[in-house]
């Protein structure tokens, strides 16, 4: 489980994300680390997304839907 | 003017504005004056299948059947000072994007993306004011590398890099770049509200040197900012004076951290009813789908915009926000019998 809401940045374990996962789902790549609720360094292509925490280093759009 | 008799069928009371549409844009391939627009976009619902019928008519008349597909990709993200009110890209406003560059082999591994949907149009676009030495720079050598690929050697090449200059303007048209986007945004009387650190005149000043240098002009803006119905018709024939070859149709994406983060999402209809309304006052430009669509309609909805005046779509995902992805439009057309527009038919 994400601690944090890739798209608000607040924990997951408060508060209501449901229209965060929507938009996630629909419009928006991820902002935020979802380990450690940094910014994220984020990249979108025609096909896909890429996004870099200075911690926790990339995640991709072929890892989250896999 | 008179009032017609109330037994006078629909379509041929002088009054009714999609009776004098069928008559003026649809027979005679004239746009529509702001009044008449207005009018179209003040249409009730019930009225809204002849409508969408209406521009459809229009578009296939004097655009054809073929859809025009483009891919696009931001070449730099973010951090850009001005203050769109409606742009998660500024610095101005607490959004969470970050700025990023993308490498020229990104750049390539975009273009092929987009050229494998069969798409013909790729647009290289970047969040500034406008471009300085090193962007054009990057903008050159991706040009290139693009250009030395087999799989995109003869893609046509968009560029969107804010305001130019006029040397900045004979530079990209040196390169080949052979359409260049700068959007108006909204009409002239609303733009103030959206933009304060530039203005109208600013941006229609580099259309017009892009125009006069032999590039293909592409100008459209972003519905729902707040605009009344009338500003809308203003903006639809200030678009129409400019005579663009293309208008990209944005609906709002209410970005987090933007001062319009609150802003509803456009209705479905309104949008529909926009969508028609704009392609009877530009009856002949290519008027495309871009950002906000998949907010704004779900899946239905696209397929009634294709049949309601859109003849091109942007594929795959934006430059901040993602789209569907492209095999889903692709099956649309196809399912819709809307050829692909070819390469050979651009140039
Ligand atoms: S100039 Fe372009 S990138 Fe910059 S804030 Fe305005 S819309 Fe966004
Ligand atoms: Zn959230
Ligand atoms: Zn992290």
């Amino acid at each position: 489980m994400d601690e944090f809401c890739g798209w608000c940045g607040k924990s997951t374990g408060e508060g209501e994300h449901g229209a965060c996962a929507s938009r996630l789902g629909l419009v928006d790549p991820p902002r935020f680390c979802s380990a450690c609720a940094r910014r994220m360094v984020v990249q979108v292509t025609p096909a896909g997304w890429s996004a870099r925490c200075s911690r926790h280093g990339e995640s991709t759009s072929e890892q989250a839907t896999d | 003017m008179t009032a017609a008799p109330q037994t006078a069928a629909a379509d041929t009371d002088p009054r009714d504005v999609l009776s004098i549409a069928r008559e003026q844009v649809l027979e005679r391939g004239e746009g529509l004056s702001e009044e008449q627009v207005l009018r179209v976009l003040q249409l009730p619902e019930d009225r809204l299948e002849e409508l969408l019928a209406l521009a459809h008519e229009v578009r296939m008349r004097w655009c054809g059947p073929e859809v025009e597909v483009e891919g696009i990709v931001s070449l730099k993200t973010g951090g850009c000072p001005e203050d769109c009110h409606f742009c998660s890209q500024s610095g101005q406003f607490p959004s969470p994007v970050r700025s990023a560059w993308l490498d020229i082999p990104g750049l390539v591994r975009a273009a092929k993306q987009t050229a494998a949907t069969g798409a013909t149009e790729f647009c290289i676009v970047a969040a500034v004011r406008g471009p300085d030495k090193r962007l054009l720079s990057q903008v050159r050598s991706g040009i290139e590398a693009i250009r030395a690929e087999p799989e995109t050697s003869d893609i046509n090449i968009a560029c969107s890099l804010g305001m130019l200059t006029q040397d900045q303007v004979d530079e990209l048209a040196d390169m080949g770049v052979h359409r260049y986007n700068h959007n108006l945004e909204t009409a002239k009387s609303h733009f103030p509200e959206v933009v304060t650190t530039h203005s109208w005149e600013e941006r229609w000043d580099t259309l017009r040197m892009v125009r006069d240098a032999g590039m293909e002009v592409c100008c459209g803006g972003i519905i729902g900012m707040g605009e009344t119905l009338a500003q809308r018709a203003e903006f639809a024939v200030q678009l129409a004076a400019l005579e663009p070859d293309e208008v990209p149709l944005n609906f709002l994406i209410p970005n987090p951290g933007t001062p319009y983060e609150n802003y509803p999402v456009v209705e479905g209809v309104e949008a529909l009813r926009t969508v028609a309304a704009f392609r009877l006052a530009l009856p002949r430009t290519i008027l495309r789908f871009a950002g906000g669509r998949e907010l704004t309609f779900g899946d239905l909805g696209a397929k009634q915009g294709m049949l309601g005046g859109i003849n091109a779509i942007i594929v795959g995902n934006y430059l901040t926000n993602l789209g569907r992805p492209a095999v889903q439009d692709l099956e649309m057309l196809d399912e819709l019998s809307m050829p692909i527009k070819a390469l050979n038919q651009t140039l």
